[in-house]
């Protein structure tokens, strides 16, 4: 039905990086679908994947990492079977990623222009001229101002929110169909981080691109999108719409998280934390990660990781304590089926 | 004399007119960089200042120059009824400069008394637990570091008690008092900061970015932590931070920076609940509320441009460039923070 709208499908994915100590399983199992236009959230603490599976996707995984197993297809066809030509042309033309530090991801040595020009000319036909005016019309579109000046910069010449523009005018500039944005916002100031968001949705509306976000902020993700993951361990806890996610979150994980920011109703009450450490990805628990970190654990979550379980109208969570749940409450109906 | 004890006071902390500033090389000139310009504040005893801006506005080298970290370029700064800084500037009432006939500012005695009994009341925990810890010295000698500088021990077997005790304070175990600072977590490295600066026992901490390097499930445990161990030992914090929705949980009163300026004091719920200082009123606007019902609703107020920089501060008021209130007025001269009822402190001409 809505096959021909999914544009990228990921199935089952498994990503380790082989190191001296050992293999370190950053994702473990992933699967996603992405719409068309739509936008996707993907939240989680360091340590939790997150960065690894956009990685995943482009390819760009450090030379210790690896996809060990699963899918990754963009409409229809399985993009851990192409090869590297083929991902080099896969990468800005349909597919685009801006990252967190704009300082660290523009070479210091190149004008801006010069920058914004290669990748125009690597993917399309376009002669050097025509490549010029593109990058001026792309400045202009993410709101650089004077950008026949602009383009004649450095990137040190350009504040910390003009270089983050600069990174996105350089991932529109072929119009790909997909954005996938890295912490795009960890590095700016409050102020210019509502200029950026508010700049991706409107460029959204305009150029019609699906968006992956990943960030830890569960304020950014909040405001910005259709759909949310929360990753923890390299594995999905739990899938929704945003009022799914935040208004009723099922997977324990999630509700600790949702407990432990700030917020306007907790404002004058103790924080809860999360009690315990961050995972260790060296030192997998055998059953579900959260394992050792929950309040709530039950015999069965130490041994045997829970399969996704639906708990509303696209919504899905693994975590035993909705089959728990479920089973109470069919025992009280007394229908158990 | 000025030493003298001024039992009168309320505040354990009064900073005023704190001028820092830098001098900057630009080819043959020496331009005057103005981090923090005429900043004053004052803090109580186990009091929470929050304070936010964005990155530049000077946060930071208010918290460095209040402890003397810097060389103040003027103000006046006291601790506990005695004076830690004075550079003899005089201010009127209004809070201008004292006038001599020949239109020379009117100068008093500096007074700059030796830091180091200052060092054992007041603190700082900074925001890097990677770069902050000395990665050759077991967290023993980190945590003993200050109890060796104010020896504040008569015999080992006291020193390594006291540490213990500090370690169990910030809720770290006992068997890690041997190992080295890499072993641990952002968390615990941000712990055995917190436990190094309770170390000599302070009345005032400066907390520099102190949570924003850690994952948020990590993140509230540290935040607890400040409350808890304000609560049981009456510490005053200067909590500096970006993130605003920390900021206004944790503090008091929070205090908005722009460009070197302070620009809005106010109770941490009135200044959340009713912000009167058009900067103020955007940066609240522009903070990502985590949730969605309220994210939909919420019109962010979106500031144009980016921060003039400091080298080249606009005359008057620093936000009059990005506001939409300006007037001639504001180019003119800078407003000064007036009270606006309960100390609710706001520095604009129109609002």
């Amino acid at each position: 039905m809505s096959e021909n709208n999914t544009l990228l499908q990921v199935e089952n994915l498994h990503t380790s990086f082989f190191t001296d100590n050992g293999e370190v399983r950053a994702v473990n199992g992933l699967t996603f679908r992405l719409d068309a236009g739509k936008t996707l959230g993907i939240v989680g603490e360091s340590g939790s994947g997150k960065s690894v599976t956009a990685y995943s996707i482009m390819q760009i995984l450090a030379e210790t990492g690896r996809i060990v197993e699963g899918s990754v297809k963009f409409k229809g066809e399985d993009l851990t079977k192409w090869n590297a030509k083929q991902m080099q042309a896969f990468r800005g033309s349909k597919c685009s990623i801006i990252f967190q530090d704009p300082m660290t991801s523009l070479n210091p040595v190149f004008t801006i222009g010069y920058q914004l020009e290669e990748a125009i000319l690597l993917h399309t036909d376009k002669t050097k001229k025509e490549a010029k005016e593109r990058a001026i019309e792309m400045l202009t579109l993410v709101g650089v101002n004077e950008p026949e000046a602009r383009v004649k910069q450095y990137p040190h010449e350009l504040s910390g929110g003009m270089r983050q523009r600069v990174m996105i005018a350089m991932a529109l500039a072929c119009e790909p169909d997909i954005l996938i944005a890295d912490e795009p916002t960890t590095a700016l100031d409050v102020t210019i981080q509502a200029q950026i968001l508010e700049l991706m949705q409107e460029l959204q509306k305009k150029m019609g691109m699906a968006i992956i976000m990943v960030t830890h902020d569960l304020g950014v993700i909040a405001s910005m999108c259709d759909e949310i993951l929360v990753m923890y361990g390299g594995r999905v806890c739990e899938r929704g719409t945003a009022d799914a996610i935040f208004y009723h979150p099922a997977h324990e994980y999630t509700k600790g998280l949702l407990r432990s920011i700030p917020r306007a109703d907790n404002m004058n009450e103790r924080l809860v934390p999360i009690g315990g450490t961050p995972i260790n990805l060296l030192q997998m628990p055998e059953g579900c990660a959260f394992c050792p970190r929950c309040d709530a654990a039950m015999k069965i979550c130490l041994t045997q990781k829970p399969d996704e379980y639906r708990v509303g109208d696209d919504h899905l969570a693994s975590c035993w304590m909705n089959v728990k749940e479920l089973y109470d409450s069919q025992e009280e109906n007394g229908n158990g089926e | 004399m000025a030493n003298e004890a001024k039992t009168t006071s309320e505040y354990l902390l009064e900073v005023e007119h704190l001028k820092q500033y830098f001098p900057v090389r630009q080819g043959f000139h020496t331009v005057m960089l103005k981090a923090v310009d005429d900043v004053s504040f004052a803090i109580r005893p186990g009091e929470t200042l929050g304070l936010v801006g964005e990155s530049g506005c000077g946060k930071t080298t208010v918290g460095r120059s209040l402890l003397r970290l810097y060389q103040p370029t003027a103000g006046r700064i006291t601790f506990d009824g005695k004076v830690l800084l004075d550079t003899g500037e005089q201010y009127d009432e209004n809070g201008r400069p004292v006038l001599d006939a020949s239109g020379k500012p009117v100068k008093g005695p500096a007074i700059e008394p030796d830091m180091f009994p200052f060092r054992r009341q007041m603190q700082m925990v900074f925001q890097d637990p990677y770069s902050s810890l000395n990665p050759r010295m077991t967290v023993e000698d980190i945590i003993g570091e200050p109890l060796d500088v104010h020896k504040l021990y008569s015999s080992k077997a006291e020193r390594r008690d006291k540490i213990l005790e500090l370690m169990e304070l910030v809720g770290l175990n006992a068997e890690h008092a041997m190992r080295y600072a890499h072993e641990f977590s952002g968390g615990q490295r941000q712990r055995i900061g917190i436990a190094r600066a309770l170390a000599v026992n302070p009345k005032f901490i400066v907390c520099d970015e102190a949570v924003s390097a850690l994952d948020v499930s990590i993140q509230a445990q540290v935040v607890n932590m400040f409350e808890e161990l304000q609560d049981k030992l009456g510490v005053a914090y200067l909590f500096i931070a970006h993130d605003l929705l920390v900021v206004h949980h944790i503090s008091d009163r929070i205090a908005v920076m722009y460009l070197g300026k302070v620009v809005e004091i106010a109770d941490a719920d009135e200044l959340n609940g009713s912000p009167i200082h058009p900067y103020t009123l955007s940066l609240l606007s522009a903070v990502p509320i985590p949730d969605p019902e309220t994210a939909r609703h919420s019109k962010r107020i979106v500031l144009e441009g980016d921060v003039p920089s400091p080298l080249n501060m606009p005359s008057g008021c620093p936000f009059r460039t990005r506001c939409r209130y300006a007037t001639e007025q504001c180019a003119a001269e800078m407003p000064p923070l007036s009270d606006r009822g309960d100390g609710h402190m706001v520095a604009c001409w129109n609002k």
